[in-house]
């Protein structure tokens, strides 16, 4: 069981550094009945978390080039703003389409490449480098992340047009 | 004792030598030594390995007329809170005067191994040239040197067997080291270079692993692409231990067809790691070598989805060692769990050290592990949040650990169903570790947790403590309770003179303790270092430029910031820059 600590006694009231709870003695701890919810530490503690100097640098250098995104515009046909998504997130046309079906509510349906998007009114295009609008699954994954500037979740007639275009 | 001394006489030396030859273990030979004078002198001139824990602790002299059939060297410099940027730079740690005085004295040096050591281009190459045996350089945590001095340890040494950079901090000129292995080199049996982050001429890089036929342990780094680790897997398939560079690819090209092929004729890969840079949809070409796979590390592989990476580990039935990053996620812990049943040591690094992000592992993952893996002996856990009845259940579910350390991302944070501190947990994994040599503690602790250590850690030998404890009494409980402790490390916690001062000896049948932002001050360092000769007490100011300031304005009332000091048969250093005292 926890002994009783008699914290009256200390004098002391401790804080994390920068906060205002803070004492000349540079005490960095606060007391247990104080601590409604631990104080995030945004002001960042040398040496906390105890990570290699070495492991930070190389991990910083990641989350660099993976903050940097690659964000495209996702409009839908009938709805009255765009979506934007980082295409980076994903790690091929599955993982793609069961999210944008998940943020627009819809379904898209099983890509062939003879007959497109079959059993459902949607089918994903996208424009390319080049302007054209291009159907969603055609090229290889890597391909489409470096290619795709917008896409466009296109319903109905046009749709089905686009889908059946062979 | 008189009877097995006479008896002992009568075997003449070789013999002597000949059973010491089994004798392996530095421990048990420095025991050995102490038996007699005949036996010291026998050992002294039969010992090839020597393990130097502090390089401070004795000299190059010392060790050359001490041991003078020296082969093989182990040295360690800075002490481990150095790692986090604790320590300033140049504090010290060098290697030239170690090298140098070998190089004098003739020593037939055939390995090195160096941890965190300050190792200069002036070493390596007067490292290169002294010794003609010389087989194998391991660097770990070490800085100082560029790629030029690779190149001449490329170059010079005729029989190198071993070139291992585990996470040293290297100057890469980009030169041509690799270039530098004479064509006639064919005795590499490891060579490990991904900490590097320069390119490398990867043409000599293929004929290199080509001609070296006994070549069994290769770590590349990111700057070799997926089309040369094919061609590589291809010349050597005898491969024991893989670090890819980047691992990224076209899944539907014509190189990763074929370096699916050559890894499926990869038999004898049991260790793998690297994927520096990765594109997940590029793993299921190791699929094939994971189920025999005893040793993983993905901690530096960010971009993996929890998904890929859970089937991968699905195929890893085997692995008795995992090094992971906190993406895994507590589902991700427990596909390991349901797994991996030979488990044996586990580490969970953050991926995301300063952000309170959703890439975390909490309790749940390390239950999970608990009960899943029952050889588990070796953890090392960054998570969010912890609970004692968590930790409770851990130490029940694995008695066998022998090094536990668990560090909550904030380090102060309580039991996150009970907001009590984390004393409880701790006490219970002493209690029921009873072979537990290292700890590392994290979280909200009192002096509680200190009593619980002392009492039940006998066989603790290395214990850190970070923003923990009320008062003297927590550091004095361990002081007195943990017979065995060889290094303590403490920072940021409430100990002071009082603790320090209680048992002075004891820092004697230790190798190091160090100190800082805690309360001790320098009256009280003075005091240790004249009472006790045989310790280098060393006062480490913040501002390496100009010490002198800092240092005429302390008062020996004053608390001390950093306080490091060890056991030495040599007293105080020579090599110690200005803004280090040595009272």
């Amino acid at each position: 069981m926890l002994s009783h600590l008699n914290l009256e006694a200390t004098e002391l009231r401790l804080g994390l550094p920068g906060s205002i709870d803070d004492v000349p003695s540079n005490n960095k701890r606060p007391s247990p009945e104080d601590h409604q919810t631990p104080p995030a530490p945004k002001a960042q503690i040398v040496g906390w978390p105890p990570v290699k100097s070495y492991r930070k640098s190389t991990a910083a250098a990641k989350n660099e080039e993976a903050e940097s995104g690659m964000y495209v515009k996702v409009s839908m046909d009938g709805a009255p703003y765009l979506r934007k998504i980082d295409i980076r997130l994903y790690n091929g046309y599955s993982h793609l389409l069961t999210a944008l079906e998940d943020m627009f509510k819809l379904s898209i349906g099983e890509y062939s490449e003879r007959e497109g998007y079959k059993g459902s009114e949607y089918a994903p295009a996208y424009e390319d480098k080049d302007g054209d609008l291009m159907l969603v699954g055609d090229v290889p994954w890597e391909m489409f992340m470096s290619s795709c500037k917008r896409l466009r979740i296109m319903r109905g007639a046009d749709a089905r047009g686009l889908a059946s275009a062979q | 004792m008189c009877l097995s001394q006479s008896v002992m006489n009568y075997f003449p030396e070789e013999v002597l030598e000949h059973v010491f030859d089994f004798v392996t273990s530095h421990r048990d030979r420095n025991a050995v030594s102490l038996v007699c004078k005949s036996w010291y002198n026998v050992e002294k001139f039969s010992r090839e390995k020597v393990f130097i824990g502090n390089c401070y602790a004795v000299n190059p002299e010392r060790l050359i007329a001490r041991f003078p059939r020296l082969r093989s060297l182990s040295l360690k410099g800075k002490p481990h809170f150095a790692d986090f940027n604790l320590m300033p730079h140049d504090w010290g740690g060098h290697v030239y005067p170690w090298i140098e005085a070998m190089s004098k004295s003739r020593i037939n040096l055939e390995e090195l191994r160096l941890k965190r050591m300050v190792v200069s281009d002036e070493s390596l190459e007067l490292l290169a040239k002294s010794f003609p045996n010389f087989k194998s350089l391991v660097l770990v945590t070490c800085e100082g040197y560029t790629t030029d001095g690779l190149a001449a340890i490329a170059s010079n040494c005729k029989f190198l067997r071993e070139l291992d950079l585990q996470e040293n901090e290297v100057d890469d000129r980009k030169g041509h080291w690799l270039s530098c292995f004479p064509e006639s080199c064919t005795s590499l049996v490891s060579l490990n270079f991904s900490c590097l982050k320069g390119e490398v001429n990867v043409a000599a890089l293929e004929r290199l692993v080509a001609r070296c036929r006994n070549l069994r342990s290769l770590r590349l780094n990111h700057a070799v692409p997926l089309e040369v680790l094919q061609k590589i897997l291809v010349h050597a398939p005898q491969l024991n231990d893989l670090g890819t560079g980047s691992f990224t690819h076209d899944p539907n090209s014509e190189t990763y067809v074929k370096l699916k092929n050559a890894m499926k004729n990869c038999h004898s890969i049991r260790s793998f790691s690297g994927f520096l840079d990765v594109n997940g949809r590029c793993l299921p070409a190791v699929y094939p070598i994971c189920a025999s796979l005893t040793a993983l590390n993905l901690s530096y592989a960010p971009g993996i989805f929890s998904n890929e990476l859970a089937k991968l580990i699905r195929h890893c039935k085997k692995i008795e060692r995992l090094w992971i990053l906190d993406t895994i996620g507590d589902k991700g812990l427990g596909v390991v769990a349901n797994t991996c049943k030979e488990l044996q040591e586990l580490r969970v690094f953050p991926s995301d050290p300063y952000g309170v992000g959703n890439a975390a592992v909490t309790e749940e993952g390390l239950v999970a592990i608990s009960a899943g893996c029952p050889k588990l002996n070796s953890i090392l856990y960054f998570c969010q949040q912890m609970t004692n009845a968590a930790l409770i259940t851990v130490a029940k579910n694995c008695p066998n650990f022998i090094r536990f350390r668990l560090c909550t991302l904030n380090p102060i944070v309580p039991d996150a169903a009970t907001n009590q501190p984390l004393d409880e947990g701790f006490g219970a994994i002493v209690q029921s570790c009873k072979g537990l040599t290292r700890l590392s503690v994290s979280g909200l602790l009192t002096d509680q947790v200190f009593l619980y250590i002392g009492m039940y850690a006998e066989r603790l030998e290395m214990l850190s403590i970070a923003f923990a404890g009320d008062s003297d009494k927590g550091m004095l409980y361990v002081l007195n309770g943990c017979k065995k402790l060889k290094k303590l490390e403490i920072r940021d916690s409430p100990f002071g003179n009082m603790a320090l001062l209680s048992d002075m000896g004891k820092y004697e049948t230790m190798r190091s303790l160090w100190m800082s932002s805690c309360q001790v001050t320098l009256g009280a360092c003075k005091t240790l270092a004249e009472k006790m000769p045989r310790l280098n007490v060393e006062i480490i100011s913040e501002n390496e430029g100009g010490a002198g300031e800092g240092e005429a304005s302390l008062d020996d009332r004053d608390r001390v910031e950093k306080m490091y000091l060890y056991r030495t048969l040599v007293g105080p250093r020579t090599d110690a820059p200005d803004f280090v005292r040595t009272l």
